[in-house]
């Protein structure tokens, strides 16, 4: 079949699993489209490619069109985002050196308790603590800030934060520029089998249901090429829930390692899909349910009170205005565009685009155009909640 | 098929040639080519591209039906064929082929598109298949070599399993290439060694 090509700029992540699979296992052909797949070595050239008119359409993280909204990610155009890509997927992990600190002073590294995690790092660091993050508008940084904020470190003198690419990440750790790093799958995986750090937690512990990636398109492109959009985020979409199947997940693994778009050992891949992890080198094994979500619950559906939860963590950062910056971030969240496209190809529509965001304890039936849709459990680990409606109150 | 299709209708009678173009254009702005006459059809198809083939025939003998399906690339693309009568086991040689679709005595204005439909469709998902069955046996055909790299190893430096493996992994990763290509080369010249 003939496919429309749309150039679609990636980072060698696990999370780009649903452009790749789209293209690989047809579903960008089956909708008469072809994703010319670009890898991109760093966000910020990325974001540029995106800006620059170079790609059409990007893997990108939640918090970078939020940032382009706010005025503050560089770049005039304005970014739109079709859906989320995946939910949470990412890894905290520490140099060995630091964990061995951290294990005599007790920690356990059950890779799930956050604040007995944090705490356990917060005693063990003398000084400032230093955090690789991918980028500075990214759901790293901002699941960082409010961790080790939450537990009262102060963030002025004690945390410093650096840009490090994912794949670099494990260089960075190795040659001591960094203590820390907070970094999507498999890169944190990849530190381990090198043995230069170990896992500490998995992000989804700090926040259960945190917008890790989103599918990021030029306003202009959308709304001169609305048939063209519509047709990737369809199968952007099927791509994400055959992958959401388990009995998927090898074949899903071989496919994302291909030395074109990963380039590392599929097994190690294979991880962040199912969930079961090796922390270090000494090869203790912790098993994550649900590390990262691609479809189930809604995972794709771009909640408008995810942006706004992005907007007031940077807005309340940088000193602007939380109202302005959460009033612009929900504009490029297009869970109208969203509801248009899926809803007629099977998707579950919530009833609402905005909701109480860490509110849900267990997983709980909402309203929606079905009536079939249950939101899993999306709690912070401070078990604070967010109400996007109190933002400047 | 809410989107423009390009489709080569393979018709010999004009008539039904038309009422097949009728009944596609009823459906959406398709891009439509008729090809009348069966020489030079692989030729014109593989010059063409089309999204879609449709091939009407009354009566195909079994010559006819495998030179039509070879031609028409149901590989590559979804193919229907249209057949007045059909002889025995016919239809069964045809999907086997690859075929998306084979109907007898089923030409009917209001049946082409819903047809074609079914035929774009079921062709997309076995493609999809085709697909996991190469990415799933290229695995296994790595995790073979893998494995007999690994018992070369343990038994040439008397280590564990998991040593074996994990001292793979290391090395591939050092040299920047993967386990996989490095098991081949180990397994290829223990060959040679032996």
């Amino acid at each position: 079949m003939n496919g429309v090509a749309i150039r679609v700029g990636f980072i060698p992540l696990v999370d780009a699993a649903p452009l790749i699979v789209a293209q690989v296992l047809g579903f960008a052909a089956e909708e008469g489209i072809a994703l010319d797949l670009m890898r991109a070595p760093s966000w910020s050239a990325l974001r540029d490619l995106l800006v620059h008119d170079r790609i059409e359409a990007a893997h990108m993280l939640a918090p970078m069109p939020v940032a382009v909204a706010m005025g503050q990610g560089g770049g005039a155009a304005r970014l739109d985002v079709l859906s989320v890509l995946s939910l949470n997927g990412t890894v905290i992990g520490v140099s060995g050196a630091l964990a061995q600190k951290m294990r005599a002073g007790g920690a356990r590294f059950d890779f799930a308790d956050a604040a007995a995690a944090g705490q356990a790092l917060i005693a063990a660091t003398r000084g400032q603590l230093r955090i690789g993050v991918p980028f500075p508008f990214s759901m790293h940084a901002e699941l960082v800030h409010y961790w080790l904020a939450a537990l009262n470190l102060p963030e002025v003198d004690r945390i410093a934060i650096r840009t490090v690419p994912p794949p670099m990440m494990g260089q960075a750790i190795a040659a001591g520029e960094i203590d820390a790093f907070c970094v999507g799958e498999p890169w944190g995986s990849i530190a381990v089998e090198r043995g230069i750090a170990e896992l500490l937690l998995p992000g989804r512990a700090i926040w259960a249901r945190a917008p890790e990636k989103v599918l990021a398109v030029r306003h202009g492109w959308l709304t001169g090429e609305p048939d063209l959009a519509a047709r990737m985020l369809r199968a952007s979409w099927r791509a994400g829930r055959w992958l959401d199947d388990p009995a998927n997940h090898i074949t899903a693994a071989e496919i994302i390692a291909r030395p074109e778009f990963l380039d590392v050992p599929s097994d190690v891949v294979e991880r962040a899909l199912s969930g079961s992890f090796i922390i270090s080198a000494r090869g203790e094994q912790r098993q994550v349910e649900d590390f990262m979500s691609f479809h189930r619950g809604a995972a794709s559906f771009p909640w408008r009170s995810q942006a706004a939860w992005i907007a007031a963590q940077m807005a309340r950062r940088s000193g602007s205005d939380p109202v302005a910056a959460a009033r612009a971030a929900r504009e490029v969240f297009r869970s109208d565009t969203y509801r248009q496209v899926l809803g007629p190809a099977g998707a579950e529509l919530p009833g609402a685009s905005e909701k109480l965001e860490g509110a849900i304890e267990a997983p709980t039936a909402v309203a929606s155009a079905s009536g079939r849709l249950i939101l899993p459990a999306d709690g912070f680990f401070d078990r604070r909640i967010f109400d996007p409606a109190s933002i400047g109150r | 098929m809410a989107r423009t299709l390009s489709i080569i209708v393979v018709e010999q009678d004009r008539d039904r040639a038309m009422l097949i173009v009728d009944s596609l254009r009823s459906a959406g702005d398709h891009d439509i080519h008729i090809i009348a006459s069966e020489t030079g059809l692989a030729r014109q198809i593989a010059e063409r591209s089309p999204d879609v083939v449709l091939i009407d025939i009354a009566s195909p003998s079994r010559d006819m039906l495998e030179e039509l399906t070879l031609a028409s690339g149901p590989l590559d693309r979804p193919v229907a064929i249209f057949v007045d009568q059909s002889a025995e086991g016919l239809g069964k040689a045809a999907i086997e082929a690859g075929v998306s679709a084979y109907v007898v005595d089923g030409l009917r204005a209001d049946r082409v598109t819903p047809i074609l439909e079914a035929a774009v469709a079921r062709f997309h998902m076995f493609q999809r298949m085709r697909s996991e069955l190469a990415a799933t046996k290229r695995a296994l055909e790595e995790r073979k070599v893998i494995d007999r790299a690994k018992g070369i190893l343990m038994k040439a430096r008397g280590i564990s399993e998991d040593e074996a493996y994990a001292l793979l992994r290391k090395t591939a990763m050092d040299k920047g290439s993967r386990v996989a290509e490095l098991a081949e080369a180990l397994v290829t010249s223990a060959g040679l060694l032996s």
